[in-house]
């Protein structure tokens, strides 16, 4: 028994310090600081992923101004208001949703904002994430705010709290931790995201910030730098994947820290 | 809390006059029943509470005297298909009328519960969430004032004065629940109901609860629900006997603990049941 628990954690583990230690050995080589900070530039001349590093990041912001606060508000619905039928078919819809294939998310926000809008963008490739991101948080939210003790809410009614202010005072509050980091587990997710993006953000060779012009991400330069044929670009990919696996880690340790428990 | 269905099958008259300990009822329930959907837990309950004497529920565990307890504050209504018959009068008016606030009516009747529940927040935020909800002050100092006086009141100000900004959590099991206590004080209740509230302690903290209790009593209508008869006969004037969801009887502790009038509290204090 003790034996083969720990064969199979072994293997697991080993799995992704594997995949860790090769994207660092095949990546590092070409990581420099003008390739973090430098527009990409045709094969020969060098170039960088500073753009898609900054794409990447406002993508993340937009997605989550728009999913964070609806996907919290679903979870708080979930587990404090709602109540029977109702919200047991809320429950399978955000389900069901979780287990939609994010290319399909990618396709559907291409028929409803891409195409009337007329132009791939930031804004496009941002509410696609987002879409991905609210069952995520949903459902953690709703987990998370189930844990909270039944004697804590009491507490809180016992002393005249009207049930508004006993979930905004007391119990999400208690379960604030959690949420958090449901939060930045749909973050480091949509983060590592590339289909929702091909055909929403599209890609860019330039800086930009704008929400109404296509912008670059890094999945998707990895993604266009693997498919070409040229050994530079590889090399290039090889390095974003490094950057980007760097970005996930860093967010997860950021929240670990940010939301330790203080009471 | 479970609950039996038998009936018992010694047929118990209703208690008679109530005890003539105080002058005015505080409390007065009148033919209470209550259901958790089909199961009946109490049945044609009445009684008077009168002000600022302390009350005792005693009876084996399932016998219906948390869930009456509950009633008093309509905490049962955050359960799920329950239902209640009959009146609870407070100041003669009747806290299950249609219309009547229970916000309100549980900032008048505080409850202190079995196991101690404080919020994870700071000893000081703990004590304020009820005066901050209810907004009884504007002024910070003031505040901090009713913060002290409540903390004070619950024996535990000495013990946290200068840690009011730690974590509730840091507190021992005896601490917090007088902390409990003083979250309950703070926003000042009429009656205070308190669940089995040393049952989880050891007894030098049990003891302090009581000494409390005691001091309590002369501001407060305070009920407690204790399955320490010892503790019962310590700390009340007044004690209750229920069995099966029903009250067989009421009357002055003294009395209730040396010649009780039923042959039922008789056989439950001397140990042959329950």
């Amino acid at each position: 028994m003790t034996s083969l628990t720990a064969l199979c954690t072994l293997l697991a583990v080993s799995a992704l310090l594997i995949i860790i230690s090769y994207i660092a050995w095949k990546g590092i080589g070409s990581l420099s600081f003008q390739f973090l900070t430098d527009s990409p530039k045709p094969v020969g001349e060098g170039g960088g992923i500073g753009n898609a590093i900054l794409g990447s990041l406002v993508l993340l912001l937009i997605s989550s101004v728009f999913g964070l606060p609806l996907g919290i508000c679903v979870g708080i619905y979930l587990s404090e208001v709602g109540k029977g039928r109702l919200a047991g078919v809320v429950r399978f819809i955000v389900d069901t949703l979780t287990g939609i294939p994010s290319i399909v998310t990618g396709v559907f926000v291409y028929a409803v904002l891409v195409l009337p809008m007329k132009h791939f963008s930031a804004l496009a490739g941002g509410v696609a994430l987002a879409l991905i991101m609210i069952p995520i948080v949903a459902r953690t939210t709703e987990e998370m705010l189930k844990l909270v003790p039944h004697s804590l809410r009491e507490g809180a009614l016992a002393l005249g709290a009207p049930q508004w202010r006993m979930t905004m005072g007391v119990i999400i509050p208690a379960a604030a931790p959690g949420i958090a980091t449901g939060a930045m587990l749909a973050i480091a997710r949509v983060s590592g995201e590339t289909a929702p993006l091909l055909f929403t953000a599209f890609g860019s060779r330039f800086f930009t910030t704008s929400l109404n012009e296509p912008i670059a991400s890094l999945t998707v330069q990895i993604y266009n730098y693997a498919l070409s044929p040229y050994d530079e670009w590889h090399a290039q990919a090889w390095a974003a994947t490094l950057v980007l696996m760097t970005l996930v880690l860093g967010i997860n340790i950021m929240v670990r820290f940010l939301t330790r428990k203080k009471f | 809390m479970p609950v039996q269905t038998v009936a018992p099958k010694i047929q118990v008259k209703a208690p008679e006059a109530q005890p003539s300990t105080s002058s005015k009822a505080k409390v007065a329930v009148r033919n209470l029943d209550f259901f958790y959907g089909r199961v009946q837990a109490l049945h044609n309950i009445s009684l008077d509470i009168p002000e600022r004497i302390v009350m005792a529920f005693i009876g084996p565990s399932g016998c219906g005297k948390s869930t009456f307890l509950r009633t008093l504050n309509r905490m049962n209504d955050v359960i799920p298909a329950t239902r209640v018959g009959g009146q609870v009068l407070i100041d003669d008016h009747d806290i299950y009328a249609p219309g009547t606030d229970v916000v309100e009516l549980r900032r008048r009747v505080g409850m202190v519960f079995q196991k101690s529940n404080p919020f994870p927040k700071s000893i000081f935020d703990n004590v304020a969430y009820g005066l901050r909800i209810n907004r009884v002050t504007n002024s910070s100092s003031e505040l901090a004032d009713r913060v002290e006086e409540a903390l004070k009141d619950a024996a535990l100000w000495n013990e946290v004065k200068d840690r009011l900004k730690t974590s509730a959590l840091s507190l021992s099991g005896g601490q917090q629940q007088r902390l409990c206590i003083a979250r309950a004080l703070a926003i000042r209740p009429e009656v205070l109901l308190m669940d089995e509230p040393a049952s989880a302690l050891d007894p030098i903290a049990t003891s302090k609860i009581e000494e409390l209790i005691f001091d309590l009593k002369k501001q407060y209508t305070i009920v407690i629900v204790t399955h320490n008869m010892q503790q019962a006969a310590r700390v009340s004037d007044t004690t209750a006997f229920f069995l099966l969801g029903k009250l067989i009887e009421v009357n002055a502790t003294e009395k209730m603990f040396t010649a009780p009038n039923e042959k039922l509290t008789e056989d439950y204090i001397t140990g042959r049941f329950g």
